[in-house]
């Protein structure tokens, strides 16, 4: 196993109990002036949480082995438990009466605010498993960035989040490194799933004014501060798994955060969405 | 039920048994456990082997019904709830795959078998899964009639088939409320639930009776697993018991069962109900059924175009214990 | 199926409270490590502050059955280890 950044949970178990019990104070939630980028910038978190945990559950009866399609369905479980809290939260920054479920049910594709990344579809278990290490080593170190948040509301999540999103890490650059160095075939998937995926990777990084507007309240990190500890991460990762880190430009794939999506979106969300559409106000 | 039809030895009366059969017979009826490398008799092993086996096929083809509504789910909630139930069924396969393991056969042994069609699953799965409301017919009817067989399953004779069984029933306790928790959201819903919820009962109602297979009263296989109890009722028992129970469910859901025939009978204390079409029946399980192709290819696909994920893995913990090895003798 | 086949793993695992370990069951891992992460996946649903104990399953020797007797037996002699032996008066109370 390459040396991953420190999960430091403890730490962030004692930020959460903290902000629990500042929680009806948080004076982000009601800022006026902040609410717009607030309200986007939380639905990124849970769009990307949502739209990756219903991929991974598309492989729920399909998994290669048994023990893997239930680690898989757990880590879509946790997913879609982290979603219900931010896009719960955003509904109440929001202020518009919009609940988890009517945001992740009721908006069209230009609305959703996730990562082109997370987005792709699925193909072989190989991009799959990249995707998810590409996207978990973001993850795992904007949460642990974020359980220090000046919105307690905000570290009260990404502590809970955190603590699971640690193991997806654990997991996911471990299979990088295992089927990697497996055999000649296992290795050629990954590195060409390492290829396929390299050019969505740059989007999580790049920031534009919501990001700024958030990181400037001191709600969220810099994402330029995020990305080195990526970067050494993947190395580390990569060098351990003998895979190349693919020649070429690594943001060419962006705009899903500001809601221009891939051709896929559309398709998940017709699916995801299907019965609330089709059957407008029933209650399930 | 989830092994349906498994064909067993047929039955030796006590003279006729060895001397090693008696005392196994004898250990049996003081409901003593028989644990893996004990003695047992060849057709008890092959018996068990086949059933158990059966058993794990149904939870591991069953994820394929439901879990096709996994991406469809209404709310954030009923898509994390089914996902955890559709999960839990690999679960109940894989714990299944062990028992069966300890009696000397692999997993990858019975999973060929499977995909060859060489071993059978329950033919409820062999049904489609058509509107939302049939994620509760499913929980409420199919796991339902599960539970019937695998509650009493829980006293059988062989000790890590009873283990196995009593850490599912443990677990599957949420998942006939969940289906009937759907069932009620939909028949106290729009015009439009009601009516999935009524036809997805129709569908699934005498499906749900077939799973107790055929009336094995007579049969003399059955008699044999009765005896090494390994089979604990007659399927007519349990058919009944799932009957008596469901139809007063489905009077308060306000949703008709569709038999004509249903009718309350006093003297034996349990309703009087119609046979399934069990010609249909043997259809399903010949392979005939609506959606056998489906449910094999679908298990065939995760096999086949998971090998190089499983060999992948195979060839990196050969490479890395073999580092290891030639570390630990370069420090000596 | 002419494929090496993951081996075989017995699971034991601790919960919380400071009991033995307990075998849960058994599972398919290609080494140690990753039996112990499917055991966390598969028998713990990842709950956490657990001690999971991962045995290749052909490493376990048991007792055979035709020495049940002598292995056995002279616990069954040993009725003192046993709590329901000694009869504690009602005033001390749970024990």
């Amino acid at each position: 196993m390459p040396s991953l950044p420190d999960a430091a949970t403890p730490d962030a178990a004692a930020l959460a109990k903290q902000a629990a019990a500042h929680q009806s104070h948080d004076p982000h939630v009601a800022d006026v002036d902040l609410q717009p980028a607030l309200f986007d910038w939380l639905c990124r978190m849970g769009d990307n949480s949502l739209v990756l945990g219903h991929r991974l559950s598309e492989w729920c009866g399909h998994g290669p082995a048994l023990e893997e399609d239930i680690a898989l369905a757990n880590t879509a479980l946790d997913l879609i438990g982290q979603t219900q809290m931010w896009l719960a939260l955003a509904g109440e920054v929001e202020d518009a009466g919009r609940t988890a479920d009517d945001l992740a049910y009721l908006r069209d594709t230009s609305k959703f605010r996730n990562l082109k990344l997370v987005e792709l579809p699925n193909d072989d278990l190989a991009v799959t498993l990249m995707r998810g290490f590409l996207f978990d080593a973001f993850h795992f170190e904007l949460l642990k960035e974020l359980a220090g948040s000046s919105s307690p509301r905000v570290a009260e999540i990404a502590a809970k989040a955190l603590k699971e999103v640690s193991y997806h890490l654990e997991r996911s650059s471990d299979l990088v490194v295992r089927l990697g160095d497996g055999t000649t075939e296992s290795h050629e998937r990954m590195q060409a799933a390492l290829n396929r995926l390299w050019p969505y990777t740059g989007e999580m990084f790049k920031a534009d004014g919501v990001d700024e507007a958030v990181a400037e309240a001191g709600i969220a990190p810099k994402l330029s501060d995020v990305l080195p500890v990526w970067q050494r991460t993947v190395d580390d990762v990569l060098s351990e798994a003998t895979l190349a880190k693919p020649d070429r430009k690594f943001d060419a794939q962006t705009g899903g955060k500001q809601g221009r999506h891939t051709e896929h979106l559309g398709f998940l969300l017709a699916e995801m969405q299907f019965l609330q559409r089709a059957y407008p106000g029933a209650s399930w | 039920m989830y092994a349906q039809m498994v064909k067993s030895e047929g039955m030796k009366s006590l003279e006729e048994m060895s001397p090693e059969e008696r005392a196994f017979q004898e250990r049996i009826d003081a409901n003593e456990k028989i644990e893996p490398k004990e003695w047992m008799p060849e057709g008890y092993r092959k018996t068990l082997i086949r059933q158990i086996g059966q058993h794990a096929h149904s939870e591991i083809v069953g994820q394929l019904p439901e879990g096709n509504w996994v991406t469809r789910a209404p709310t954030l909630e009923r898509k994390a709830i089914l996902l955890a139930k559709v999960q839990d069924e690999a679960g109940h396969g894989l714990y299944l795959y062990s028992a069966a393991e300890t009696l000397g056969v692999t997993r990858d042994e019975l999973t060929e078998k499977l995909l060859s069609g060489d071993m059978k699953y329950s033919s409820i799965f062999n049904y489609p899964t058509l509107t939302w409301a049939d994620m509760g017919a499913v929980g409420w009817l199919v796991d339902g009639a599960a539970i019937m067989n695998q509650v009493p399953l829980q006293r059988t004779s062989y000790g890590p088939y009873s283990r196995a069984m009593i850490r599912i029933c443990k677990e599957e306790s949420f998942h006939q409320r969940q289906g009937f928790a759907i069932m009620m959201k939909m028949a106290n819903g729009t015009p439009e639930q009601k009516e999935m919820a009524q036809d997805a009962l129709n569908r699934f109602w005498f499906p749900a009776l077939m799973m107790f297979g055929p009336s094995d009263a007579d049969s003399v296989h059955s008699a044999q697993s009765m005896a090494w109890k390994i089979k604990m009722n007659t399927n007519d028992e349990l058919r009944q018991k799932f009957v008596d129970e469901t139809v007063p469910q489905a009077e308060f859901l306000g949703l008709t069962v569709p038999d004509k025939t249903l009718a309350w009978n006093e003297e034996k204390g349990g309703y009087d109900f119609a046979e399934p079409d069990w010609n249909e029946f043997f259809e399903v399980i010949k392979g005939n059924g609506p959606c056998n192709e489906e449910r094999l290819s679908a298990r065939q696909k995760a096999w086949s175009e998971g090998a190089w994920f499983r060999e992948g893995l195979t060839a990196y913990a050969d490479k890395a214990a073999s580092r290891r090895a030639a570390a630990q003798m370069a420090a000596e | 199926m002419s494929k090496k086949e993951w081996p075989l793993w017995e699971i034991f695992i601790r919960g919380q409270h400071g009991l033995n370990h307990r075998h849960v069951g058994s599972l398919h891992a290609p080494d140690a490590e990753m039996a112990i992460r499917n055991a966390r996946d598969v028998y713990t649903r990842r709950k956490e502050g657990v001690s999971i104990w991962v045995v290749p399953s052909a490493q376990i020797t048991a007792s055979s059955p035709s020495e049940k007797g002598p292995m056995y037996d002279p616990a069954e002699s040993k009725v003192y280890r046993h709590p329901t032996f000694y009869d504690i008066p009602d005033e001390v109370g749970h024990m």
